[in-house]
């Protein structure tokens, strides 16, 4: 259909979104791949170019950027066993004809509506906080001793968080898979001789792994760059210090931009390597 | 074994009674047929014997025993879906074993069943393919097999051949009949095409709005249909049916005549008309003829090297035994 001239038109309506996107991608890497190779300390006046990858070896070397790996990755790991756990439950739950369907399905959706930050504050306030807290009134209501959430138990605080958040998006996608099976299937499998569990683990559970491929894809690359949650609820400490918070506070609160930039081309690298292994594991899926 | 019994069943829909009070005794070993038009509940019978639907009153009787409440599983049924309901994620081996694997049969055992089914339906060279890279004949197999290594008590098709094209539909329809004369096993088949009804039925169940309009052998519904309904449903094409003066003559409110036993001549006959649109299938040529005084044309066979044309002047005499004669209820007068 497309004509040299019709082509070459095409190619040049699409020039100015092609231009703005690279130039939106690439000026913040390439400065921060620049600064990174700087000692650049505004506060102290600091600005000695070309240092070459010092910054990178001391970010690397530092005990911090192991303990952050590692928290992030239990953050990340947590967050994602329960929204996908609680999703494919929620999702089985919200399958099944109820009264009030329409509502309670907008409800479900409603956590993800609200922004992080106000989320974070809600939660520290209204419910972890041990004094006020509706869930220390629920301990002291049982007569247990309230939990102080967040100082106490701070990685699972934010891992509870955060699930909150992304549950509804992990039973969104995984309801639809389910409603996608063919109810033939089930009824063949009730013939067959399969008890509620059986058809479970046998039809349901494998018609929707693609779709949870995709819940933990997508959630992973959004997960690795939780920030706000750290930021309003412990500010990094306790042990919740994930990579994208080290790098913050190597930046803003170390005034070291030269090193937290390091930091942040690592972060890069990573969230990268993580995102081809789980593309490929993805496409193995995809394809069957 | 594997006589079921419906005694007085219904089923409604909220306020709908889809299934009026309805009694059917299905004897062991017989392929029945149930058939009629789209929506005329053949299907919903079939999920009530196969109990993935609940009977909302009456009772069946499964080999003697009563089977209403019974889950499916239970009833010692199998059946073989119109979407053929293979699981994709399964290979084919995987597929035909799931129900012995759930009924907890050794491995060996499974084994020798799933090679048995394999040889006998052709799927040997398939057996380690997943059901997405099979046609739609193989996959049709794959699911009479997950039904046959079972050994249940009967077998139910709902409208197993209405998703392949007309000349697998043929073979699958002869391969499925001799399935039966096979295994001896009842075999309950629900469709809306008579042809299918008529060539592998013992027995034909019609139905319409949830009625059983007549229940017979195949030979039976189409020398002696007990109303218009069936007359007009059973045969192919359909019975022409004469309603007025020339039903009068017979002393009947409507006559009906099918048109292989209308005898076509040029020179006389009973009825005179022009021809109108004729259909050659090389064997047989169906001519529609219209008749003075008649509203419908009249369909009519002949050989397949009659030389008649469209406006050519034709005289038609049905065979006088064979007019079947409909009193004003519709129904047939003996």
């Amino acid at each position: 259909m497309a004509t040299q001239h019709s082509r070459s038109a095409a190619r040049l309506m699409m020039a100015p979104a092609v231009f703005v996107l690279l130039v939106w991608m690439l000026v913040p890497l390439i400065m921060t791949l620049y600064f990174s190779v700087l000692d650049y300390r505004p506060m102290r006046g600091a600005f000695d170019c070309c240092v070459g990858l010092s910054n990178y070896t001391s970010f690397l070397t530092s005990s911090a950027f192991l303990d952050s790996i590692l928290v992030t990755l239990v953050m990340v790991g947590g967050i994602l066993a329960i929204t996908v756990v609680g999703g494919v439950a929620l999702a089985l739950l919200l399958d099944k004809p109820i009264w009030g369907q329409g509502i309670v399905r907008i409800l479900v959706i409603a956590p993800f509506f609200v922004m992080p930050t106000v989320s974070a504050l809600v939660w520290k306030n209204m419910f972890m906080d041990p004094v006020n807290g509706l869930l220390a009134h629920l301990w002291e209501f049982f007569g247990a001793e309230p939990i102080s959430w967040l100082s106490d138990l701070p990685l699972f605080s934010i891992i509870l968080i955060v699930s909150w958040q992304w549950l509804p998006f992990a039973t969104l996608i995984l309801l639809t898979a389910i409603q996608s099976l063919d109810s033939e299937q089930l009824e063949a499998a009730e013939m067959d001789g399969a008890p509620g569990y059986s058809r479970f683990l046998w039809i349901i559970l494998p018609h929707m792994a693609r779709a949870i491929t995709v819940v933990i894809l997508i959630q992973t690359i959004f997960l690795l760059s939780i920030f706000a949650e750290i930021f309003v609820t412990t500010n990094g400490a306790f042990g919740t210090r994930t990579l994208t918070y080290l790098v913050y506070q190597r930046v803003i609160e170390s005034q070291n931009v030269g090193l937290g930039s390091a930091g942040g081309i690592i972060a890069v690298i990573l969230a990268n390597i993580v995102a081809i292994f789980l593309m490929r594991i993805v496409g193995k899926n995809l394809d069957a | 074994m594997g006589r079921i019994t419906l005694d007085k069943v219904t089923k409604r829909f909220g306020e709908v009674e889809v299934i009026p009070p309805l009694d059917l005794t299905i004897d062991d070993g017989e392929f029945v047929v149930f058939v009629g038009p789209s929506g005329c509940g053949k299907s919903t019978l079939l999920r009530l014997i196969a109990g993935l639907e609940d009977v909302s009153s009456g009772q069946i009787r499964i080999d003697g025993e009563d089977a209403t409440q019974a889950p499916p599983a239970k009833r010692k049924l199998a059946m073989v879906f119109q979407s053929y309901a293979l699981y994709p994620h399964m290979s084919v081996r995987k597929n035909i074993a799931f129900p012995l694997r759930m009924a907890g049969i050794d491995k060996a055992e499974q084994d020798r069943r799933i090679e048995n089914a394999a040889k006998v339906l052709n799927l040997t060279d398939y057996l380690e393919r997943r059901p997405g890279q099979l046609s739609g004949g193989q996959r049709q197999r794959v699911a009479i097999g997950r039904a046959i290594v079972r050994e249940p008590a009967a077998f139910l098709f709902d409208e197993p051949l209405s998703n392949l094209d007309a000349a697998l539909r043929v073979g699958m329809r002869l391969e499925i009949s001799e399935l039966h004369e096979r295994l001896k096993t009842t075999m309950i088949y629900v469709t809306h095409d008579q042809v299918e009804a008529m060539t592998m039925a013992d027995k034909i169940v019609v139905l319409r709005a949830g009625n059983i309009e007549q229940v017979g052998s195949p030979l039976t519904l189409y020398r002696e249909p007990r109303n218009l309904f069936v007359a007009g449903f059973i045969g192919s094409p359909k019975m022409n049916l004469i309603d007025g003066a020339e039903a009068a003559k017979h002393g009947a409110r409507t006559i009906g005549i099918r048109p292989e036993h209308i005898d076509v001549s040029p020179q006389a006959g009973t009825w005179e008309g022009t021809v109108g649109v004729s259909e050659h299938l090389g064997s047989d040529t169906f001519f529609h003829v219209h008749v003075d005084g008649m509203k419908e044309p009249i369909t009519v066979r002949a050989g397949g090297e009659v030389g008649l044309h469209h406006g050519d002047k034709v005289y038609l005499t049905p065979q006088p035994e064979r007019i079947h004669r409909f009193d004003d209820k519709g129904l047939r007068i003996a």
